[in-house]
């Protein structure tokens, strides 16, 4: 099992998100005194009593205004695993920002409110989480306390949920009765809910099964760095260094390297421990090959009977992220896709999706900050990519503003452009 | 066989990742180097990040002049065992120049002297990125700060202004006079470092390892007795057998009370303690709510 899960949270201030956190940071001892002590001092100097956000909320801005700007990390472990939150700001207005958060992340946390059911907010979470394709979505039914920890109400609101979630794309969901606030199935199993035989939150994300979430079939090895020590032990030494992004590589094996085409075998993989039998991602290595070919940063080692798309026209999912400016067709954006770096234009606004009723606007002329859309793209040199939903690493891109160097988009590959 | 890595080798993979894309996207990177155990973890995954060939870029000091003897050793043996240039930016010669003014009095520390050493540095020789060893669990302000973490003409940070970090893709775009401090142990923890040191062996300075010492308590902290800290009212010293958590001047660093004088031992301590590192033993860390954010504005690490 892998030891490390990243999970994405998202909302405000109510939903109970922070106090959430806060009970698996604390009951699993994540948080430390002398962090508890400020905020209580913090939550007293603004007149009230413990407020659990203050922990996450780390900069003075967030702090003075009450409410999350920006991601915040955080970290914590039991026994059985490290785990990475990306804790986000749930409102519309910071979609970017659970865009981020929702990149790296293999599980979705959605808080939903018993008393509430299916909001508005919780359909925008889950789209998002289904458009970034974190694998594992985990629905905490949260507030039960006061519902007087209803089986009833927990099943409505897990089949409103069920039936919202038939429309996206989710490959694993489930559902936990709550109440973070009275602890109950967050660390320890509730004595108030028997009608509930499941895993507690904490139980079910140390054995979530995520290895099967990677790609391990298609070899993409995308060039990083060139490594030649030209000095008297390593006189010849030409490795090429980079993170496996798909499949798995071993000395012997037959590869193609794009663009040139030219194909070789793997003569070993190397680490500064020595040389391993396999590398899979993601392992950061470097490969070296037993023909001398001219790879520089930015080309693609993978096996000559599976190759990714190569091509220059690209339709993709984006999202907007800049405030000064929207997209729109002809403009021109640099790109920074696996370890290539090249030049884009805008071709085309195929439709601008509306985030909560996922009704598709397909007059759309521009895609604005926090907007998601479908675009297509010609690239001036060939890109070598594969769908997003089959591989994160090689499916996704950024778009970066010439002008202003800021990261514009966020982009999820969806496949050659037709025609 | 399963394709599954160990919590440290994902961990260490994704710092590669990192080093090897500031290698090759950036002209002139340097590692700031500080001498505690962040840092030589980070130096210790440059070295493997570039094996067999050396680490490309040189190492660079904000030497305060009130440091730990121990760790000025420890930092010119590395340099000479890697085969890497040192740079050392000295405090002492930004305050002769007039760059940086010394603080006085019996708290005087040289904390904040080295955000203009720093920034001299980058001027004079022209870093466009600066490898730093924080991490997200040290503190609020560093829970929120990306990876590639833009600087802007006066080195300020910005923190409202980002750019967004997605999968792993960095943006290291910069204009002339910006830089990037980048930041490769951004998702380790405190823990993660030591479960390293133990795993891979890392050399580390004594200090770090249970002793004796003569040391004077001072806001519930113990300070070691060093030439550059005068005793206040109602202070004394007294030995006492302690061991560093974290390494920083001798002036605002405290010593925490221990036993620990393995590896082993300090993560046993460190898996129990019930305080962060820098809340027990950074002064530097205690003035406000916001200190480490209004000092990153301003250019710090």
């Amino acid at each position: 099992m892998s030891e490390i899960l990243r999970f994405a949270t998202a909302g405000s201030v109510d939903d109970g998100k922070s106090t959430l956190i806060g009970r698996l940071l604390y009951d699993s001892k994540a948080i430390f005194e002398d962090q508890l002590e400020s905020t209580a001092k913090a939550s007293e100097k603004r007149g009230m009593e413990m407020d659990l956000s203050l922990l996450t909320d780390g900069l003075r801005a967030e702090r003075e205004q009450g409410i999350t700007i920006d991601v915040a990390y955080r970290y914590f472990a039991t026994p059985k695993r490290k785990f990475i939150i990306a804790d986000t700001p749930g409102h519309i207005q910071y979609t970017r920002n659970m865009v981020t958060g929702a990149s790296t992340a293999d599980v979705a946390l959605i808080l939903i409110d018993a008393r509430n059911g299916v909001i508005e907010q919780s359909r925008r979470h889950s789209f998002i989480a289904s458009l970034l394709r974190i694998p594992h979505i985990v629905v905490c039914v949260n507030k039960m306390d006061l519902v007087d920890y209803s089986e009833e109400t927990f099943d409505e609101v897990r089949e409103e949920f069920r039936e919202f979630a038939m429309r996206l794309d989710v490959p694993d969901l489930s559902f936990i009765p709550v109440s973070a606030l009275a602890g109950d199935n967050v660390v320890d199993k509730s004595t108030n809910m028997d009608w509930y035989d499941g895993p507690t939150l904490l139980s079910h994300l140390e054995t979530l099964h995520t290895a099967s979430d990677r790609n391990m079939v298609d070899v993409r090895f995308p060039v990083q760095y060139v490594i030649r020590p030209m000095n008297d032990e390593y006189h010849d030494y030409r490795g090429y260094a980079g993170t496996v992004a798909g499949g798995v590589l071993k000395p012997g094996d037959d590869v193609v390297v794009l663009p040139s085409g030219f194909e070789s075998t793997i003569k070993s993989i190397d680490t500064l421990e020595g040389p391993v039998d396999e590398a899979f991602a993601p392992m950061a290595v470097t490969v070296r090959l037993n023909d001398e070919i001219d790879i520089s940063r930015g080309d693609m080692i993978c096996r000559p009977n599976n190759q990714p798309i190569v091509s220059q026209d690209i339709d993709a999912m984006v999202c907007w992220m800049d405030e000064t400016q929207s997209l729109s067709p002809r403009k021109k954006y640099s790109i920074k896709h696996t370890t290539r770096a090249g030049r884009v234009m805008i071709k085309d606004i195929n439709y601008r999706l509306d985030i909560n009723t996922l009704h598709r606007d397909e007059e759309a002329t521009e895609i604005s900050l926090n907007e998601i859309g479908r675009i297509s793209f010609r690239s001036t040199l060939p890109l070598f990519v594969d769908e997003y939903r089959r591989n994160r690493e090689t499916g996704s891109f950024v778009l970066i503003d010439e002008a202003t160097n800021s990261t514009v988009a966020a982009g999820m590959i969806l496949g050659e452009s037709a025609g | 066989m399963s394709y599954e890595l160990s919590h440290l080798r994902e961990l260490e993979a994704e710092s590669i990742h990192i080093m090897r894309e500031v290698a090759a996207e950036f002209e002139n990177p340097a590692l700031m180097f500080s001498g505690g155990k962040d840092s030589i973890v980070m130096l210790r995954l440059a070295e493997k990040a570039f094996h067999p060939a050396k680490i490309p870029f040189p190492m660079l000091h904000i030497d305060t002049g009130h440091n730990f003897p121990e760790v000025i050793n420890f930092r010119d043996r590395r340099s000479e065992e890697l085969g890497i240039k040192l740079i050392v930016a000295s405090v002492q010669d930004a305050v002769d120049s007039g760059i940086a003014t010394d603080e006085t009095g019996p708290r005087a520390s040289r904390n904040r002297q080295q955000i203009p050493t720093l920034l001299d540095a980058i001027e004079t020789h022209k870093f466009d990125a600066l490898f730093g060893g924080a991490r997200r669990d040290e503190e609020k302000a560093r829970a929120k700060e990306r990876v590639y973490s833009f600087r802007d003409d006066f080195g300020q940070w910005d923190p409202k202004a980002q750019r967004p970090e997605l999968w792993s893709l960095y943006n290291g775009r910069i204009k002339m006079g910006e830089h990037i401090r980048v930041f490769p142990i951004s998702n380790w923890t405190e823990l993660d470092i030591w479960q390293y040191i133990a795993h891979d062996d890392v050399a580390i300075p004594e200090i770090y390892f249970s002793h004796q010492r003569t040391v004077f308590e001072r806001d519930g902290m113990l300070l070691a007795k060093s030439e550059w800290v005068d005793l206040m009212d109602g202070e004394e010293y007294f030995e006492e057998t302690v061991r560093y958590r974290t390494v920083g001047d001798m002036t605002i660093t405290g010593a925490v009370e221990s036993d620990a004088d393995t590896v082993e031992k300090i993560i046993a301590e460190v898996a129990a303690t019930r305080k962060t590192e820098r809340g027990a033993t950074r002064a530097d860390d205690r003035s406000s709510e916001a200190a480490m954010e209004d000092r990153k504005k301003e250019g710090y690490f």
